[in-house]
């Protein structure tokens, strides 16, 4: 631990003690919001993983085989443990844990463009110059991370990726991005000295107040809410949760000694620790060339040990139905396969993968046509992806933003739980 | 007229994002856009709902949000309060409040602010921004004091804030022209050329450090060293915009190739948006798959785009390495293939199609031999009135403003409605005319009215804040963040180690690049994009609490900035003074002079720190002499005054659970120059 706290005090106390004697300098109170020995949250807290797949997965490889049309490629499909739903042949493992996770056919999204399909599908909206939407990430941070006052690390972490902006949701909302080998950069490793670290925090405090006043708008505030953010962190126990590296080789070796498992074992160790929204990346998938070789080799194996170690885990721990999981990129690739044994942008007819949270799970809702080249039936958008979160997650779906120049904007973009789903 | 479009336009957002089967009226179009129509007039004209045909876009979905109706007056950011958002669904907008008053009072205007240039062409900015500011009932900010107006022109010209002795000559120069002065001496200064080499090298190929193995490195300093040169020869902006669409040959030899050759993948498509974006003010991403749901721009015209790039082909040459065995990067070069014809797409219904190649309404021809990049940078580069100059005019300008004409500034059209039209053309025309000259452009900017205004906003203007959409004003100035570059390049003129000979510019080039691709963030797909965490973010405060570009930035090395402020002659007020000024531009307030003197007392627990907090640091010895930072420290303090060391020396003490902090007053002045660095006012540019 970082703060050094007097015998028999807790650093809550501690601290508290601290600003009160301290008047002299004004402001420092806010180092007494820090929350000194928080429990370890032992009660069941809800909580969403997002998998994003950077560059666009061929879904038709992975979630919606077309064996038999001149579309569907070189990948056998296989059997689940939900009866009737099958998926490729080389997600053995995740298709074991079929029962808790279930697949939406029939995305529909339009968004083409790697920032454009990335923006859609992250925030539920279409990117507008007029406004900045929040990712869902920031929207469930803003939602659960409020009610959660023992959460002293961020309510929204991303590993190994950016995620999208916060929006008009502020930067106390923005992802917390860390990499997948859970070092934080600059965190400290406990050297800080108490005394001095007040002292500078006081005279941080005279002089941003000093800024904030002068009216320039809200950038100042805002730069003091993260700083104060930074400081809860740098002295929180609850950083424990990022260093995945303690857990048993096993388990590690189970997940996939790799980035990506490593950002699934996070998460898993993140939600216990409280945090509600947790992105994990998986990059290269924006597959123009030579696209079967690469799945077969390289990503699915990586991505099928994850998902399915993560499900498997989730369900021993008894987490399975509080914890929603959501496996999308910002488009899949198309059902032709270009003239590089390559798929390209695809946004028409595709697949998301959702499970756990409690929903009804181990089914494939909706369906494309022989081909992969149409949705038919009803298509969904990301946000009726993001509305089924919301519900899982015990977010109202009335839920309404007022954007900064007075729009007012609903959860999810007024999208609607998918039916199959909920229920 | 030109208030129904705009009203239209508002309805139109708000109506449609997802379904986008919207096509507009022919009035979006037309050689000029709308005007720029007040707000008031927009929510009170009576014309504004005849025409329903604009307003269809709405209809389409019933179910959507009305808009500016749930606008509470003194809106926050965010409504947490569901009830509440309902509760005040039928409360007008401040925006529609305004405008139910009645027509708008005279504001009264002083004369505007002159800094001393000479140029017809600031009268007739600050004119069209007056306009504005009338039109809108709605007063300027007061003009910024000679140091906050330093602090920002060094940043926006050069990328660092300005040394303390330069504030100083400039406060005390009496020279009514003083300010056009300093805006010169920026546009001739050599970090001119770096700042602006540093801005477009990002712009044209990121952050990203790039594929070692294909090159990337110097791939990019060969960009680099052509944008350097361009812009140390202030090289007409069309002359440059050329080079970097048409550029033939070897990455070294022709460095402009580079832009290109990091885009050409997945058949140029990337290729193709940058350079409508980047050079047009264009974003045309959306229709590679359909039409542009707000604008009248088709599928085949970003093919059409596209088909420019067919004949441009990146050829990688490997070479053995004998060291390693293997293959490493010899060179790229970019050719001209023999290609002609059109390229296909494949429209949403699944059928393909042709685009041959077109700019607007010129046609390339498609066969082998016209080179159709050459041809494309022609066509967008003639004129009086050219987009590329559009595109820069309304960049540069939020450059400098921190909002552009239109936000973002590579997102023009009808679509989106600049805010001040007339200002946008005419500033585009004299920019044609002036030679696409890149620094007289910058002059017109820096020595305009607004661009000299304060950015403390006043009860007359707080509602001129474009953070929360509305259209800029430029009543104020507008608060911006420093870049990651701009901060460390700023730390080292606060620190004064450009004077040291510790670092020079190329290894601080190095040393900078290396130090931000922390902050870099990819996004794993084939077209090398980026974000950054660095603004505002938790692991951006964290470097800065707790880097080693600020611990090296306070320690008390010798030589070192701290240091030489310590040994130089003056009390605790001078030294303070001196901090604040190398790093804030100003002197502190009598407050802060006051608390940072307490801070420097701090060792000497002179009612600042509690006795727990003492006890808790000898009873745990926090500090403890241990860690690499703490010895660091000692080592540092080993070079320090006799006094200093023994003082250093009980510290390390210190590591004994029962010793007495003994402190030195020197934490002080380090706790002090931490908190100056580590504060808002440092980090943003206002």
């Amino acid at each position: 631990m970082s703060l050094i706290v007097p015998e028999g005090m807790s650093r809550r106390h501690f601290m508290q003690h601290m600003a009160t004697s301290v008047a002299a300098v004004p402001g420092l109170q806010f180092l007494s919001h820090l929350q000194a020995n928080a429990e370890v949250v032992k009660k069941k807290q809800k909580a969403c993983i997002l998998m994003w797949m950077g560059g666009g997965p061929p879904t038709i490889d992975i979630w919606d085989l077309k064996p038999g049309s001149k579309n569907g490629g070189e990948f056998k499909p296989i059997n689940t443990a939900a009866s009737g739903v099958q998926i490729c042949e080389h997600m053995p493992e995740t298709a074991k844990q079929f029962k808790n996770l279930s697949i939406v056919r029939s995305m529909s999204t339009r968004e083409a463009d790697h920032g454009r399909g990335r923006y859609f599908m992250h925030t539920a909206y279409v990117p507008n110059p007029t406004v900045i939407h929040p990712t869902f990430g920031s929207v469930v941070s803003h939602e659960l991370g409020s009610k959660r006052p023992e959460l002293e690390i961020p309510s929204f972490v991303s590993i190994d990726g950016g995620s999208e902006s916060p929006g008009f949701l502020g930067m106390t909302n923005a992802p917390f991005v860390v990499g997948s080998n859970g070092d934080i950069r600059n965190a400290g490793g406990g050297e800080f000295d108490a005394n001095r670290l007040n002292n500078r925090f006081a005279m941080l405090d005279v002089i941003e107040s000093g800024f904030i006043g002068s009216k320039r708008g809200e950038a100042p505030q805002s730069h003091k809410d993260v700083y104060k953010r930074a400081l809860n962190l740098m002295t929180s126990k609850q950083m424990e949760a990022f260093k995945v590296n303690k857990e048993d080789p096993k388990m590690l070796e189970s997940y996939g000694n790799n980035a990506f498992g490593k950002g699934c074992l996070m998460a898993r160790r993140l939600v216990e620790a409280g945090v509600p929204f947790i992105e994990v990346n998986l990059g290269g998938w924006d597959l123009h060339a030579n696209v079967f070789d690469t799945l077969s080799n390289q990503r699915l194996p990586v991505l099928d040990k994850g998902i399915g170690a993560l499900t498997a885990d989730l369900t021993a721990r008894g987490m399975i139905d509080d914890v929603v999981l959501v496996w999308m990129g910002e488009f899949a690739r198309t059902p032709r396969i270009n003239q590089d044994v390559g798929r390209d942008h695809w946004a028409a007819s595709w697949s998301v993968m959702i499970g756990g949270g409690g929903l009804k799970n181990g089914q494939a809702v909706g369906a494309t046509d022989k081909d992969g080249l149409s949705v038919e039936g009803q298509a969904y958008l990301p946000g009726d992806i993001w509305a089924t979160v919301s519900h899982a997650l015990g977010i109202p779906l009335d839920t309404v933003y007022t954007s900064k120049n007075g729009r007012p904007m609903k959860i999810a973009n007024s999208g609607n739980p998918i039916k199959q789903l909920i229920g | 007229m030109v208030t129904v479009i705009r009203q239209s336009h508002a309805k139109r957002f708000l109506g449609t994002f997802a379904i986008c089967a919207v096509t507009l009226g022919a009035a979006w179009f037309g050689s000029s856009w709308p005007a720029y129509a007040d707000t008031k007039a927009e929510s009170k004209s009576p014309a504004k709902a005849s025409d329903a045909k604009k307003t269809e876009a709405k209809k389409t979905e019933p179910n959507k949000a009305e808009p500016n109706k749930t606008d509470k007056p003194d809106k926050k950011s965010v409504d947490t309060d569901k009830a509440a958002a309902e509760k005040n669904a039928p409360e007008k907008g401040a925006e529609e409040k305004a405008g139910a008053e009645k027509a708008p009072k005279s504001i009264t205007l002083k004369e505007a602010f002159a800094t001393g240039s000479s140029d017809v062409l600031i009268q007739f900015i600050n004119e069209k921004v007056r306009q504005g500011w009338i039109e809108n009932n709605i007063e300027p900010s007061p003009v910024a004091d000679d140091g906050e107006w330093m602090r920002r022109v060094y940043l926006d010209i050069i990328g660092h804030v300005p040394p303390v002795e330069d504030v100083e000559a400039f406060i005390a120069d009496k020279d009514k022209a003083k300010r056009t002065k300093v805006i010169d001496k920026l546009l001739d200064d050599p970090a001119y050329v770096r700042n602006w080499t540093t801005i477009w090298a990002n712009l044209l190929v990121g952050r990203g450090a790039g594929n070692a193995n294909m090159g990337g490195p110097q791939r990019r300093a060969a960009l680099q060293k052509f944008l350097r040169e361009s812009f140390a020869k202030n090289r007409p902006w069309d002359a440059v915009v050329r080079d970097l669409v048409s550029a033939e040959g070897r990455y070294d030899q022709n460095g402009a190739v580079n832009f290109l050759m990091a885009h050409l993948n997945d058949g140029a498509v990337p290729a193709t948006a940058m350079t409508a974006k980047l050079f047009l003010g264009l974003q045309v991403q959306c229709t590679q798959c359909h039409n542009h749901p707000f604008n009248e721009w088709k599928q085949n015209q970003f093919w059409e785009y596209n088909s420019i790039f067919k004949q441009a082909r990146e050829v990688t040459h490997q070479k053995y390495d004998e060291k390693t065995g293997r293959m490493v990067f010899d060179y790229a070069e970019l050719v001209k293939q023999e290609a002609e014809g059109p390229v296909f797409f494949e429209r949403r219904n699944g059928l393909m199609q042709v685009a041959y190649p077109r700019y607007e309404q010129y046609e390339i021809k498609p066969d082998a031999d016209t080179n159709r990049r050459q041809e494309f940078a022609k066509l967008i580069t003639q004129g009086e009135r050219t987009q590329v100059a559009d595109a820069m005019v309304n960049r540069m300008w939020g450059h400098f403003f921190g909002y552009g004409f239109t936000k973002p500034v590579d997102d023009m059209g009808p679509h989106n409605p600049a805010s001040h039209p007339e200002l946008l053309e005419k500033l585009s025309v004299e920019f044609v005319k002036a030679k696409y000259d890149q620094k007289q452009l910058i002059r017109w900017i820096c020595n305009s009215e607004a661009y000299n205004l304060t950015s403390k906003m006043s009860p007359k203007n707080e509602v001129d804040n474009p953070a929360n959409g509305e259209r800029p004003k430029f009543t104020h100035m507008y608060v911006k963040s420093l870049s990651a570059e701009q901060l460390y390049d700023s730390l080292i003129i606060a620190t004064n180690a450009h004077k040291s000979g510790r670092s020079n510019w190329e290894q601080a080039e190095q040393q900078r690049r290396m130090w931000m691709q922390q902050f870099v963030v990819a996004f794993g797909t084939d077209e090398n994009d980026e974000s950054t965490t660095f603004n505002g973010t938790i692991p951006q405060a964290l470097m800065m609490m707790n880097g080693e570009l600020v611990q090296n930035a306070i320690s008390l090395e010798k030589g070192g900035y701290l240091r030489s402020v310590l040994e130089d002659k003056g009390g605790d007020d001078e030294k303070v003074k001196e901090m604040y000024m190398s790093t804030l531009s100003r002197v502190p307030t009598k407050k802060e002079l006051m608390a940072a003197k307490m801070v420097i007392a701090g060792g000497n627990v002179q009612g600042l720190v509690p006795k727990e907090a003492k006890s808790a640091k000898a009873s745990g010895g926090a500090k403890a002499g241990k860690g690499p930072k703490a010895s660091k420290e000692a080592n540092n303090a080993k070079e320090m005054a006799d006094a200093m060391e023994m003082a250093n020396a009980a510290k390390t003490a210190n590591a004994a659970p029962k010793a007495a902090p003994v402190k030195t007053p020197y934490d002080g002045y380090q706790d002090l120059f931490w908190a100056l660095l580590n504060s808002n006012e440092f980090i943003f540019n206002h």
